[in-house]
């Protein structure tokens, strides 16, 4: 496997982490499949594409996550005024995407940035030439880091605490008269905010926008999430909520390393999808296995005490 | 048990960041060694074996059939499996795949890229702007940022490009059922070549004066309601390149000859499944041509030096059945 695979599964990774951030705050937090993310991912690439065409790859990026958190506030109204079932609400938000997103890059399907200044080639440019190789994974490393920062720290606060508090239990929640609408509205927007940054970060990175960029995000930010989720599992008998981000982080970063050397050990790429089955399955079965697996020993022990 | 598995895990994550991390070095010479394909004929002429990095963007019959003219031809220009190395990777029409395997060919250190459909191509000239990319099947290589101009490409891409003859289609619609006023076009708007496609039909529709209504679509199943929508305003239905409507030919077809109007579609492969007929690219031509160009780099053309084709033979293709059912004399055109 050599360095510019490993290196470019490092940086897409990085980049693929703040999906797995934004689910971790949707999914986890809050307790709710969001299906808006394969809308807003192609969402925010779309806008920053977009943006980064008319010459400003810095403020498309700012736009992305403005566009996200739109996205998010209309999955989250209609889950919470218009009672749509939550899973429904992101289905609804995602199809509506498609249309936008296709106006976004003013009706075209896919919008190249090839020529364009993007955040990757300007910040390539600052560096001295011997580090120039590790411009991208600087820059990523950067947003992985500042994304995983903010949402430790925003957790922490009395608002972040609150919508960590509307996943726990809505029904304390709105007996101490926090407002769920309100916290669950919070979540999406900034779960979404960070998908959609992550969609325009990969619009830069791989220098072009395309319409189905967004499809399966949902599975792929799970899969990262939960190979995160197992790590904190291994590593740390108390899992807290910035042990959790962090993994979810490196997560992200296994989930693409996986696929690059899956690739490299020349496994059929039509077989690639089947091996992200068996990661996912994997990942997400193992507490269930070990839990079994306790219960077993638990069993075991006591059946030799009963015989002592 | 659990500590250890624990231990393993980080040991390996430690180990995949630190060789990640620790090496410029090798970066650097690669992407520095690469970019000149004389190098590569050196290196041929040395008996080294050449390496090529096939990328094709999904399973797809026209894009396998030129994936599979692009290896025969190849063989035929000399470049056999004693000389060159291919590397044939699918990106099964998932974007992260296809960055991935751009990536890897450039860690490879392959002397030559060549990258079936659009996202493919944009995929490898994002991943590497020395190692020289050949394309296929890119309607418009402009607006995707490969070249600058058709004649003269400006960056490490050039290739074929698989441009519809939209103008001969309506050329051959006129003669085949001649007195068309209205056109209904139907597709899907997320698919970049069909939109590329439409908005030359519109160009030669305009020039002739005759007016078009257009559908779009967003998945097979829509397709059904489309056709039924547009059946009684338009005197004949024209569908691009498009995978999505591909899909639902058979269904359009038969709603198409329920209704007595002709189909004119822009892939041979929709002829076969029903639609009346086409002026279409020959993908085994468009293969071949690919490999040529991809010939001409390993052999020491710079790619600025090649210009992008334009198929220059399109062949006539017209489906017996449909036009029985219509009453339309195809024997001309075979098939």
């Amino acid at each position: 496997m050599s360095m510019v695979l490993l290196r470019g599964a490092a940086e897409q990774g990085l980049i693929y982490s703040l999906v797995a951030l934004g689910l971790y705050l949707s999914y986890r937090t809050l307790n709710i499949a969001d299906l808006t993310v394969d809308g807003s991912f192609t969402l925010g690439a779309s806008a920053a594409a977009a943006l980064t065409v008319l010459g400003h790859p810095i403020l498309a990026l700012f736009f992305a996550v403005l566009a996200g958190s739109m996205a998010g506030l209309v999955t989250a109204v209609l889950q919470t005024k218009l009672k749509v079932q939550p899973i429904l609400a992101g289905i609804i938000t995602m199809t509506a995407l498609y249309s936008i997103n296709l106006r976004v890059m003013g009706n075209r399907s896919n919008l190249p940035m090839l020529r364009e200044e993007t955040i990757f080639t300007l910040f390539t440019k600052l560096l001295p030439t011997p580090l120039k190789g590790y411009a991208k994974l600087t820059l990523s490393l950067f947003f992985a880091v500042l994304a995983a920062l903010f949402l430790i720290l925003f957790l922490r606060t009395r608002l972040g605490l609150s919508v960590r508090a509307t996943g726990d239990n809505r029904t304390m929640v709105s007996s101490s008269s926090i407002n769920p609408a309100y916290t669950t509205t919070v979540g999406l927007c900034i779960a979404n905010a960070l998908v959609s940054l992550s969609g325009g970060l990969l619009a830069q990175y791989q220098m072009f926008s395309e319409i189905t960029l967004g499809t399966g995000m949902v599975v792929i930010g799970l899969a990262s999430l939960i190979i995160g989720e197992v790590l904190c599992d291994m590593l740390f008998r108390i899992p807290s909520v910035a042990r959790a981000i962090s993994a979810a982080v490196v997560g992200a970063v296994i989930y693409r390393i996986i696929i690059a050397m899956a690739l490299s050990a020349s496994v059929s790429t039509s077989d690639l999808k089947l091996v992200s089955a068996v990661i996912v399955m994997i990942a997400i079965s193992y507490p269930a296995v070990r839990d079994q697996y306790r219960l077993y020993r638990l069993r075991k022990e006591s059946e030799k005490n009963a015989d002592a | 048990m659990k500590k250890f598995i624990a231990l393993m895990l980080a040991s390996l994550l430690a180990l995949a960041l630190a060789s990640c991390g620790g090496n410029t070095s090798p970066a650097a010479p690669a992407s520095s060694s690469a970019p000149a394909a004389s190098d590569s004929s050196t290196d041929a002429k040395n008996g080294k074996k050449l390496k090529i990095g096939l990328v094709q963007m999904m399973e797809h019959p026209s894009l396998d059939e030129i994936r599979e003219s692009v290896l025969a031809e190849l063989i035929a220009e000399g470049f056999d499996d004693t000389k060159v190395e291919i590397d044939y990777q699918n990106g099964q029409g998932d974007m992260g795949t296809l960055n991935t395997i751009a990536q890897k060919f450039v860690g490879d250190n392959v002397d030559l890229i060549i990258a079936i459909a659009t996202p493919a191509a944009q995929a490898a000239a994002a991943a590497t702007s020395d190692i020289p990319i050949i394309f296929s099947a890119v309607t418009d290589p402009v607006s995707a940022g490969l070249v600058s101009s058709l004649d003269k490409p400006d960056r490490n891409c050039t290739g074929t490009s698989d441009a519809i003859p939209t103008a001969q289609i309506f050329a051959l619609a006129d003669e085949l059922t001649p007195g068309i006023k209205t056109y209904g076009f139907l597709y899907n708007q997320g698919e970049s070549n069909s939109v590329s496609v439409i908005n030359d039909a519109k160009a030669a529709l305009d020039a002739k004066g005759v007016q078009y209504i257009e559908t779009c679509v967003v998945s097979s199943g829509e397709v059904t309601s489309a056709a039924q929508s547009l059946i009684s305003k338009v005197d004949a239905i024209f569908c691009p390149i498009d995978n999505t409507v591909a899909y639902a030919m058979p269904n359009l077809a038969q709603i198409a000859i329920d209704a007595k109007l002709p189909v004119y579609v822009a892939a041979d492969s929709m002829v076969n499944d029903g639609g009346l007929a086409t002026v279409g690219v020959n993908y085994t031509q468009l293969g071949k041509q690919t490999a040529q160009m991809a010939a001409k780099v390993l052999s020491g053309t710079a790619v600025a030096d090649i210009p992008v084709q334009v198929l220059t033979q399109y062949s006539t293709v017209a489906n017996k059945d449909t036009a029985a059912a219509l009453g339309i004399d195809v024997s001309k055109y075979s098939n």
